[in-house]
């Protein structure tokens, strides 16, 4: 079989990992595709790309195709998410100055208490609180503007949302430039050496499930280009799963460090992968982790905009029949209430039960957008 | 001729930006600023009011000036030029570039293209420098590389320089790889049985 050439756009972060296993562990080479891995300097830069067909696909921020698709920001050309990549996997700290006014307002120090440590930061920040974030259209954003907004003590002047660079995230604390930042591993560990800086949540204390990473391409390109896009797909699938077995993590993290993609040492890739921060700190595979509900896209769009949207960005449909033909179980429908589930619960698969979650908020809230209720146990 | 324009260049590279502003110079645009890095750039905009902002696709920076389009004021918004999806030509020659332009204030866009065609031009010239000179220096090192190689198989093997590269070629094509990648593995790994 001739072998189809693509190029897939990344940011050398952590979680663009499945994309990396696809390649070096051929996946993608055995559904017959001769995946190029193309590394981007910028979000801007890799959507640019993206919609003026320098690239096929890319590893995005999940709110990017969102927003793209609603027509704010740049290039609002059509994306489509394919696939979730990973849920979570990022974290948020501070500078150790607004540590010590936390401290002297009572904080305790603990990491993972999202409701009390909101209530410390907002008692204590010097006003308005400077947030680093990577990119405006970014769970990063979103998360923290979710969680800081539920303190009773919020207004929309007490936060200033700052977009740096994830490496510069680290000197923008170091020069006072920020008091708290909310970013991907490696590069919150980075703040913590370089600049004094303290972990405080892992994006999956606010909601367990937050899609972090899709796998986007531009929706005429994915027309035109269907039997392609689904070989990629598949070869993603197999390469989470691959990535979410515990006894394939040291390889993993061998392969990481060694590839030319990620320009990490194998130090700064182990306690994001080995879930060092928090259980469930980034999920790959399990729980359905790679399907892109759709009320997942609806709870970005909303997040985004605050009123209700009607876009069609997470494509449950093309996701369905890609993996169809790999004997996978997927659930029944491709919307679900957000934040219902407490626990892993069993829902009804193509194949039989089929166990999610859990996704709930820390305030626990639930978003349903459809008024259907998933049966729970 | 000077046209009056208040064009922002963000370029950290000192010789690239001498580069741009000139290019823009000699042709009349006289008002060019340089910047290395808009880690503050907010002030920055306030204090220049550009009227037009060049920055190299690739600089990671470009990400903070594009919240600023979300959040500044009007008269201050950077707005990519991408937004214009009009000239489509000329865009993809801006990204095969690697030049990004933001139009602040609702700058017309007649009087943004030459500008951008300009900057699209010198880009193009300094890429091109840029990818020769690494050509160059990557060949030096593989020779170099290769030489020492050489002389690593004739001292071992007591063979002749020619035996020694034939050696180096025919491991090289019995697995896909170049020849300086095979040399570069034997200086690595005759470093490390020092």
């Amino acid at each position: 079989m001739k072998s189809t050439p693509v190029t897939c756009g990344y940011l050398p972060l952590v979680d663009s990992a499945p994309l990396i296993i696809a390649k070096e562990l051929r996946f993608a080479a055995e559904v017959g595709l001769d995946l190029t891995l193309a590394q981007q300097p910028s979000w801007s830069a890799l959507r640019d790309r993206l919609a003026f067909g320098n690239l096929d696909f890319a590893h995005m921020l999940s709110p990017m195709p969102v927003a793209m698709s609603l027509g704010l920001g740049a290039a609002t050309a059509k994306i489509d998410a394919l696939m979730v990549l990973s849920l979570n996997g990022t974290v948020i700290g501070i500078s150790d100055d607004l540590a010590q006014a936390m401290k002297s307002h009572g904080w305790t120090n603990a990491f993972g208490a999202p409701k009390s440590i909101a209530s410390a930061v907002l008692a204590a920040a010097q006003k308005p609180l400077r947030i680093g974030v990577p990119f405006p259209f970014s769970m990063h954003k979103l998360l923290v503007a979710y969680w800081l907004s539920t303190d009773p003590a919020f207004c929309a002047e007490t936060v200033q949302i700052i977009t740096v660079p994830p490496p510069q995230m680290a000197g923008a604390v170091a020069d006072n430039r920020i008091d708290m930042f909310c970013v991907g591993e490696p590069w919150g560990s980075v703040a913590v050496q370089q600049s004094g800086a303290h972990l405080i949540l892992s994006s999956s204390a606010i909601w367990q499930s937050a899609p972090e990473k899709v796998l986007g391409a531009r929706r005429d390109w994915v027309a035109k280009n269907r039997e392609t896009t689904d070989r990629m797909i598949r070869a993603t699938y197999l390469a989470a799963q691959w990535l979410e077995q515990p006894q394939n993590i040291p390889l993993a993290i061998d392969i990481l460090a060694s590839s030319a993609h990620l320009d990490l040492p194998d130090h700064a890739i182990e306690p994001a992968l080995t879930g060092q921060f928090a259980p469930n700190f980034i999920s790959f595979h399990n729980g359905a982790a790679n399907f892109p509900w759709e009320s997942q896209a609806q709870w970005i769009a909303n997040q985004l905009t605050q009123r209700p949207q009607n876009q069609h960005v997470f494509r449950s449909d093309i996701y369905r029949e890609a993996i169809m033909p790999l004997g996978a179980n997927l659930p029944k429908v491709s919307h679900k209430p957000e934040g219902a589930m407490t626990h892993p619960t069993a829902i009804a698969g193509t194949k039989g039960p089929l166990i999610l979650g859990p996704d709930t908020f820390f305030d626990g809230a639930i978003f349903d957008f459809r008024g259907e209720i998933l049966p729970k146990n | 001729m000077s046209k009056s324009l208040n064009i922002l260049v963000v370029e950290p590279d000192a010789s690239k930006a001498q580069e741009i502003s000139q290019a823009l110079q000699a042709h009349g645009w006289s008002d060019v600023t340089v910047i290395a890095s808009n880690a503050q750039l907010a002030p920055i905009l306030t204090q220049l009011d550009p009227d037009l902002i060049l920055i190299d696709l690739a600089n990671p920076d470009r990400d903070t000036l594009e919240h600023l389009s979300l959040t500044s004021e009007a008269k201050t918004r950077p707005v990519a030029m991408f937004v214009d999806h009009t000239d489509h030509i000329m865009t993809k020659a801006a990204i095969d570039a690697g030049v990004s332009a933001y139009v602040v204030g609702g700058l017309h866009k007649d009087r943004v293209k030459p500008v951008l065609e300009t900057a699209i031009a010198r880009f193009q010239v300094i890429q091109k420098m840029q990818a020769e000179l690494t050509a160059a220096k990557r060949a030096l090192t593989d020779r170099k590389t290769i030489e020492r190689a050489k002389g690593l198989l004739m001292r071992a093997r007591g063979i002749s320089e020619d035996e020694a590269y034939t050696l180096l070629r025919k491991t090289a094509m019995g697995q896909g790889r170049k020849v300086a990648d095979i040399a570069e593995a034997l200086v690595t790994a005759a470093d490390l049985l020092k």
